[in-house]
């Protein structure tokens, strides 16, 4: 068994994120959070480094890179700010739908903007009937007179108000066995009958946008269907892992890094009984199971999103190193609170922040439940 | 191909991140490099971010040329994800010691490889040195015109130069023509950051090393035997800290305490 070893260039990817990360979006990290507000900006810069169209191919305008470049990138903007790197994630999941489903003529349309950061996209599913609950969708699209049109509403979708490029299921029919048959469509947000709907105000992940969007009577052209007819649930269930959980868990290994090294730094300046904490047992059992715990989730994200890469099938180690990084994100910041005494309840620091982001990465994607359920699943078959 | 050659003078400084972990030889009073991580000095990104705006504006091509141990020669990589055709690494322990004299006379062996060139561009300063020597000392080894100090510069497609540079309580204007040595400061410009697009064009381009046989530079002008500057005398402060007790009254102690922090200085 090989050791898990980054290349030279994702060591220098890595550096080069790290630093966008600390001078551009550090410092704004804890005002995102505060005014709940998606920064369109910084996104704009990342585009143009290459963040937003990581694993793209070159010839649609991306970087060419691939799934471990996409976890290292928010792993480095999850350190900081988990929920600008949650509106990262989540366009990611709108433009793998295109360049995995889309027809060469989707791919050449949408893919350069999306990937050049210029437009932002994401994957709406979930709905108030459910969201884990894929089946549960109640949105429709009728095909009429050449067109698509769609019907219903869509909730808790991260980037429902700066996508201007969505990707959005719909029941399109029934298949053979009578059973509920789910398209996908990208819809532009220009169309006629399309709006975002409320935004919700958030525990944590603040700086994303997340809300509703509205179907009323929207009315799209044929060549906006994505992927086959009747496909939108395979492909939806696909995305989630490949995309949504791999990233999941690269936030949350962000999250324990940042728990990690902050309360080594407090542990070191923060003098009590005449010394450092850091000199203190019980605080260093608080600092080894932050580093524990990171080190288990870094292999397990790297090792589940490389085999994904690799082929693999993956489901249960993708959905073990979600279910692992983001409750470990939570038991981290608790432990980083706990060393910190008063200091870790007072907002001035960032770790009650990083508590509020990593209680919120547990529910999307799959809730932990969930993720027990396809990792039981996996390995009782 | 038009535009210009443009030579970017570069060089890793130990990171900033881990000057705790410095080290100074107490024999030589040279830095002791060894397992330090190295960075871009921070003011030759400010260079070579000039050098990359100019070869967009006129086209061109970038070289850098850094006097610099072989096994830091990855730092340089990292300068080429940021831009910049090629790297040229001048390495050989001969160089080791040089002062700023001595490390100017490598650099400008290395600058004359690569030639010719229309101007060189270095940051004015290095994060471990700080002589503010080097840029100047360049041009008066190429015989062409230089300045330090420079905070705009702008460059006409026929070669004409017109640059700001700091001086005390102002700034001085001064206009010429290509071929130049100019040293930037910081407030020149602002550094682009390193894309992943540029991550991995760097991976594609060559960093040559050359040794002091290829420069054709005489062994005895560089290195610790070349240099007429030798650090001085070195001592390190001392932060050992001692208590004393004080024993009587509150009034008592109180007016001992008043009297140690006279005697010491901290009270007027």
């Amino acid at each position: 068994m090989a050791e898990i070893k980054f290349t030279q260039q994702q060591d220098m990817l890595r550096k080069a994120v790290r630093e966008f990360v600390e001078k551009e979006v550090k410092p704004v990290a804890a005002k995102l959070d505060a005014e709940s507000r998606f920064p369109m900006d910084i996104f704009v810069k990342m585009g143009k480094l290459g963040f937003a169209g990581v694993f793209v191919p070159r010839e649609y305008g991306g970087a060419g890179l691939g799934m471990t470049e996409r976890a290292i990138i928010l792993e480095e903007l999850g350190r900081h700010a988990a929920g600008l790197a949650m509106a990262l994630m989540t366009h990611h999941l709108g433009v793998d739908a295109i360049l995995s489903y889309g027809t060469e003529e989707q791919k050449k349309k949408y893919l350069p903007d999306l990937a050049a950061g210029k437009k932002i996209t994401g994957l709406a599913v979930t709905e108030p009937t459910g969201g884990s609950d894929v089946a549960g969708q109640l949105s429709t699209a009728v095909h009429e007179d050449g067109k698509w049109v769609i019907n219903g509403r869509k909730c808790f979708i991260t980037n429902s108000a700066s996508a201007e490029v969505n990707v959005i299921t719909a029941r399109t029919g029934e298949d053979a066995k009578g059973r509920p048959a789910f398209s996908a469509f990208i819809v532009e947000n220009s169309v006629e009958g399309f709006s975002p709907g409320r935004e919700e105000d958030k525990v944590g992940l603040r700086g994303s946008s997340t809300g509703d969007l509205l179907m009323n009577g929207c009315a799209v052209g044929e060549a906006s269907l994505l992927g086959a007819e009747g496909s939108g649930m395979k492909m939806a269930l696909a995305l989630f892992t490949k995309i949504g959980r791999t990233g999941m868990a690269a936030i949350g290994l962000g999250i324990i890094r940042a728990c990690l090294e902050d309360g080594v730094k407090f542990a070191k300046e923060r003098v009590l009984y005449g010394k450092p904490l850091a000199k203190l047992q019980a605080i260093q059992f608080e600092i080894a199971q932050n580093r524990i715990e990171y080190e288990a989730a870094r292999l397990m994200t790297y090792n589940a999103v490389g085999m994904k890469e690799g082929g693999a099938g993956a489901d249960a180690e993708i959905a073990a190193a979600k279910y692992f990084a983001t409750e470990g994100a939570v038991r981290a910041a608790k432990r980083t609170m706990d060393l910190m005494g008063g200091y870790g309840v007072i907002n001035e620091y960032p770790v009650g922040r990083y508590m509020r982001d990593a209680l919120t990465t547990i529910s999307c994607g799959g809730t932990s439940h969930i993720m027990q359920i396809i990792v039981a699943g996996q390995t009782l078959n | 191909m038009g535009g210009f050659h443009i030579v970017v003078l570069v060089k890793p400084v130990p990171d900033p991140a881990c000057y705790d972990r410095v080290e100074i030889d107490p024999a030589t009073g040279v830095l002791a490099r060894q397992g330090m991580p190295s960075v871009l000095n921070p003011s030759d990104r400010h260079a070579l971010e000039e050098a990359l705006a100019l070869q967009e504006r006129h086209g061109g091509r970038v070289t850098l040329v850094s006097m610099t141990p072989e096994s830091s020669a990855e730092t340089l990589r990292e300068a080429l994800a940021m831009g910049g055709d090629e790297a040229v690494v001048l390495s050989d322990r001969a160089f080791a010691g040089s002062d700023s004299l001595a490390t100017a006379r490598v650099l400008a062996a290395g600058v004359a490889k690569v030639s010719p060139f229309d101007l060189v561009l270095a940051g004015n300063e290095s994060a471990d040195g700080g002589t503010v020597h080097v840029p100047s000392q360049v041009g008066e080894l190429l015989g062409v015109a230089h300045l330090a100090n420079v905070i705009r510069l702008e460059v006409d497609a026929d070669g004409g130069v017109r640059t700001r540079t700091r001086i005390e309580n102002g700034y001085m204007e001064v206009e010429g023509a290509l071929p130049m040595v100019l040293g930037v400061r910081r407030e020149i410009n602002t550094p682009r950051y390193t894309s992943l697009m540029g991550v991995l064009a760097s991976l594609e381009k060559p960093i040559r090393v050359l040794g002091a046989e290829e420069l054709g530079v005489d062994r005895a002008r560089v290195g610790m035997e070349g240099s007429n500057m030798r650090p001085g005398k070195m001592s390190r402060p001392s932060f050992r800290r001692k208590g004393e007790r004080v024993k009587g009254g509150p009034e008592e102690a109180a007016a001992r305490i008043v009297g140690i922090l006279r005697a010491e200085g901290v009270l007027g």
